[in-house]
Formats: structure tokens, sequence, C-alpha cells
């Protein structure tokens, strides 16, 4: 799904929701050897629901749970370097869950090869890893901005899921290094610089509820400093 | 007003609107839930709360129960029990009352849901009919612990599973390999029912009178499950008691005898002797009262769910719903509604659980930050908005096989 379905011809901008449901592979693992092996092959849907899904069901904590894996890791085979390593892989600097995953994969291997009694390490059967997948249904909400102004009341009143769709997914969908607000703003409205104040956020590091007061604030000071002028 | 409204102050307005969005996309659709019991359990008291709200959002959702006769109910129950990994034997004799009045209800029933909704083993030969409505989707109900089921009873009940077009739990361990799309749906609780609605002051002295406890004498940490070896009670006055060594305060235990479980009483004078000569260990038999357990819930100062195995424990959602700091067993649902030292403290061993207890008595600011996030997390994931939001979705999934569903 390009950015021309948030982008309408008079250049308004569309807001959209993304709500998940998630699906069972039947698929565990216990121990290193067998999550990697899972790891390279099931689908992309699985890797991004276990590495994104704290952000929308954990949205009010901060600092944040870690990512599922490295969670997994940390508590179950109690390998806490390997963890810690995995929670801080920079998932922003990742354009593709393709590159997501790969990047996971290499840091366990290399880390099993430096320390290979991690092997060894076994969950019990209760915490086994579960691999889980996401169908995800992306639908437009009836809001419709067309002025800075509309952008920043709209965003104020939409549900965390509409602003995870927007910022989050749409790096991972447009392969750009940018999300569909900074795009719109940039494209339609041609602010540039709020556009890229946007997008040199690490959306990750927020809970959402601060990141909409994040773009909600970034917003209205360049509405003040417009009318100040 | 609309009921779905009286959500709206609770789960805010645009999560409501996002459910009359969804609900738009399902508009007239004939869906039919059916069971085996209109009232008593939880899968009654769910379908009693949901089914009246996707009529109100326009979906044409209807409800209804099989046929049944006593015999056939003790092979359904005897199969629970399988389900749930107890050994059980099931005769050739019971297999032919199940298929007999399964056969009757295949006949009779009257189905008609363009999506037909099938909850737990009882009505699941239904799926016979399916050839009969060949554009009708069909959806499997697990609500029972499947994790470890008793591999006889499994394989009966899974060549009925295999033919209908999706399947759903409550929790990851209950995957398997099977046909069908499995769907992980957990289930809710209802911030507006009796166990979970705000209480007034009086309404608690009520309870607390009625069962002489003293909150104000010393803190309180508790339990509410039926007395049953699986929940653990005498685990939890062992605790209680390496607790007690360094942290003054009082235990209540509160349970109820399950009609269909002849364990209770064993278990309830074990806990008995295991309590006897400690006037802080009060040991509650009651019976189950929605508004006195609230009562309960709200007065403790930890609530510990020491369970051995558990479907999902939706009474661990009702604590922290109460922003009640929770220690709890990392078994079935329970991990899913805490995450261990963000929203609650997980334990594996009477030591792990009385450590955390301890360090909840001895920092009320740190039981406080897991109890409000609790409560937060229980606010956006466990509430009823949510179940039907993902029942919805699910009724959407079965029109698109894609991993990616655009709506216009």
């Amino acid at each position: 799904m390009g950015n021309s379905t948030q982008q309408n011809n008079d250049k308004s901008f569309r807001f959209y929701t993304r709500l998940h449901l998630r699906v069972l592979t039947g698929l565990r693992a216990s121990d290193i050897t067998g999550f990697l092996r899972l790891l390279k092959t099931v689908s992309g849907s699985s890797i991004y629901y276990h590495t994104h899904h704290f952000l929308q069901q954990h949205q009010y904590l901060s600092p944040e749970p870690p990512n599922d894996f490295a969670h997994w890791i940390t508590n179950a085979l109690n390998e806490e370097v390997l963890g810690e390593k995995i929670a801080s892989i920079d998932t922003v600097q990742y354009p593709s869950i393709r590159a997501l995953r790969d990047k996971i994969i290499l840091t366990m291997e290399d880390y099993v090869e430096k320390n290979p009694r991690a092997r060894l390490r076994f969950a019990s059967p209760d915490r086994a890893f579960h691999f889980i997948e996401s169908v995800s249904f992306i639908l437009p909400t009836p809001y419709l901005a067309r002025t800075l102004s509309d952008f920043v009341e709209i965003l104020k009143k939409v549900t965390p899921n509409s602003i995870y769709f927007h910022m989050f997914e749409a790096r991972l969908r447009l392969d750009m290094e940018t999300n569909d607000f900074s795009f719109w703003l940039g494209t339609s409205l041609f602010e540039k610089e709020l556009a890229k104040e946007i997008t040199s956020l690490d959306p990750y590091t927020f809970t959402m509820e601060a990141l909409r007061k994040k773009l909600v604030g970034l917003a209205e000071e360049r509405i003040k400093s417009v009318k100040d002028r | 007003m609309l009921r779905i409204d009286r959500y709206e102050p609770v789960v805010g307005k645009a999560a409501i609107d996002e459910l009359k969005m969804l609900a738009g996309y399902l508009k007239g659709r004939a869906i039919q839930h059916i069971n085996s019991t209109a009232m008593g359990g939880g899968v009654a008291e769910i379908l009693s709360k949901i089914t009246p709200l996707m009529q109100e959002l326009g979906i044409n959702a209807q409800w209804d129960i099989i046929k049944g006769t006593p015999d056939f109910f003790n092979v359904t129950k005897a199969i629970h029990n399988a389900l749930h990994g107890k050994e059980v034997v099931i005769t050739k004799e019971m297999w032919k009352v199940f298929n007999d009045v399964s056969r009757q209800n295949i006949r009779e029933m009257n189905l008609y849901g363009e999506i037909m909704f099938i909850h737990d083993p009882q009505p699941i030969a239904l799926i016979d009919r399916k050839s009969n409505a060949k554009n009708s989707k069909w959806i499997w109900r697990c609500h029972v612990d499947v994790s470890n089921p008793d591999e006889k009873a499994w394989q009966f009940l899974k060549q009925f599973i295999d033919r209908y077009d999706a399947a759903v739990f409550s929790s990851p361990h209950f995957a398997h390999r099977m046909k069908p799309r499995q769907v992980l749906i957990s289930p809710s609780i209802d911030p507006f029912s009796d166990k979970n609605r705000e209480l007034s002051q009086k309404e608690i002295d009520n309870v607390l009178n009625k069962y002489k406890i003293d909150p104000g004498k010393k803190p309180i940490v508790c339990q509410i499950s039926r007395y049953d070896a699986l929940k653990d009670p005498v685990g939890v006055i062992e605790a209680y008691k390496l607790v007690k060594r360094y942290v003054d305060c009082q235990l209540l235990l509160v349970g109820n005898r399950a009609a269909d479980d002849p364990e209770a009483d064993k278990i309830y004078a074990q806990v008995k002797e295991a309590a006897a000569g400690d006037p802080d260990i009060n040991a509650l038999m009651v019976e189950d009262i929605p508004a006195e357990i609230n009562a309960f819930q709200r007065v403790s100062t930890v609530l510990v769910q020491k369970s051995i195995r558990e479907g999902f424990a939706l009474t661990v959602s009702e604590a922290l719903w109460k922003a009640k700091p929770v220690v709890a067993s990392a078994v079935g649902g329970i991990p899913l509604q805490i995450k261990h030292r963000y929203s609650g403290l997980l334990c594996h061993s009477v030591e792990g659980a009385a450590f955390a207890i301890k360090q909840l008595l001895n920092a009320p600011e740190y039981a406080e930050t897991l109890g409000r996030n609790g409560r937060e997390h229980i606010r956006q994931n466990f509430l009823l908005t949510r179940h039907l939001k993902e029942y919805m979705l699910l009724f959407l999934s079965l029109y698109d096989k894609d991993n990616v569903v655009t709506l216009a």
C-alpha cells in the first residue's frame, strides 16, 4: 500500500488505522538452535509481530518492555547478554523486516559462535517461545486533514493505532526513511522543516501517547511561528 | 444511549468509533453462536454480553443452544477433563452417546448463520452440516486449556476441527498443528459487571463485616481461587509464612466449592491444617458472589495467583483492573496479562512467590506503579471491547487469506 492512499488528489491527508488479529503458527522453540532455525523460516509477518506488537500492547509504558525475542532470551533462557544485544538493536535503522530479521540472526549467530555453551540452555516447556503472526486490517477513518491546523486537531483525537500506522508502518511499507506524516507535510503543504523534524524522531523510544504529544507539540510550534511572523 | 457507548469513558471515544467503523463492514451479516448452555460458566457469560453488543452495532448476531441429555453432558465433561490432560476413561459407549446426541442436533437444529461460531467441544460435530451450506464459514472457539490434552480425546475432536475454517484459542500454549487458521483471542472482563464495577464504601464494609476482616490491622495478602490442588493454596500459605518472618501481614484465602469437584473438601482440609495456629490466616469457603469477590480484591494489599496450571486466569485481569499489585505463576494465560516487573511480578516457586510478595509489601510505591501499569494494560488489552473488536476482525479474516487486508 503506497502513500497515495493517504494523500488524496486534492492534496488532503486521510488518516487510516490498522488493527491486528493474532494468528498462531503452532511453531515453538525451547533452545537457541531451534529458535534460530525457526527465525530464518517464519513469515515476515511473524518477525514484524514479535518486534512491534509491544508498542501497541504496552503503549502506556516507559521505558517500554523489550521486543519478544529479547524478553524470551533474557527471561526464559537466562542469556542476559544476548537478550540485551537483541533488545538494543536499533529497529528504526532497518528499512525492511527482511533487514531486521537478518540483523537479529547475525547477532545471535555471532553470539553463539563466541559463547557455544549458550546452545545448552533450555527453556522449561511452559516457557517455550511460540511464534505468532499478525493479520493486519487497514481501514480509513473519517478524518481528513487539509491544513496544518486540521492535522493537529485530528492528531489529538485519533487512536494510537492510527498514529502507529502512519509513523511506524509507513517506513516499512514505503521502504523509505520517512513516514506518512512527513511525506505529506513535505510534499503537499511544503512544510519541509517540520517534515524533517518528524522524520528525525526515533518513534521506538516513545510511548504512543508521548509520541502523540511530541507530534502535536512540533506542529503547534510551527503554527505559532507562522502566526508570529 | 447505546450500551456500547457506556464503554466510551473507559476506553475512549476513538476506540468506540473504531468498533463502529469495523462493524460497518459486517452490517447485516448473520452470525450464529452455538454453545451448550444459556447460563452458568464463562462462555455463556461472555455470549450474553457480546451478542447484544454485536446486534446493536448492526450485525445480525444470534445465539442458540444445542440439546443434550444428562448422559451426553457427562461424556462432554469427561472430554473436557481429558482435554485438560486429566486421566479419564472414555468408553466406546460414551463415544456412542456423544455421536448419537450430536447426530440428533445435526438433524434438528436450525442453522442459518453465514458465519457459524461454534463454542467448545459439545456442539463441535455440527460441522457435518457445512456441506449443506457451502457458502457459510465455520469457526470453532476453544475455551479450554488444550496445551497438554489426552491424545485419544484430542484426535477424536481433531477430525472435526480440521473441517472448520478457523479455530480460536485463548493462549499461544494451546496451539497445535492443524488445518484451519488458528487465531489467538484472549478472554476479557467487563468493567461494568458486579465483579469489576466500582463499589461504594458501604458495599465493601458490608463484606468486611460479614466475614470479620479488618484491613486496618495488617496488610492483606490474598488469593481468590477455588480450593483445588492446581491453584496451590497450601503453597500460598507456605509463601506467606516465609514473608511473615520479615513483614507482618495477614493472609486471606477465598475460595468456593465447585459443584463438580469432589476434591475441594480434601484440599480445604489441607489448607485448614496448614493454617492451624496462625490467627492471621483467614481461609474462607464462600459462595461465588461476584460483588463480594470484587470487595475482597479491593481491600487487599497484594493479590496472589500461585497456580500450578491455568487456563487463562481472568482473576489476574480482575485484580489488575483494580490497580492491585499482583504476584502470579508464569503459567497458562498469566504471562499475557503480566509483563514481569512492568505490570506485576511472575514467579515459579513458593520461594519466588514469597520474595515477590515481600518486595511489594516493602516497596509500596513500586507496588503502586505495577498496579497502575497493570490497570492500563487491562484497559488496552483485556476488556470486553477488545474482545468484540477481535471477534469482528476474525469474521472479516474468513473472507481473505492474506496477511494484510485493506478495507475500503
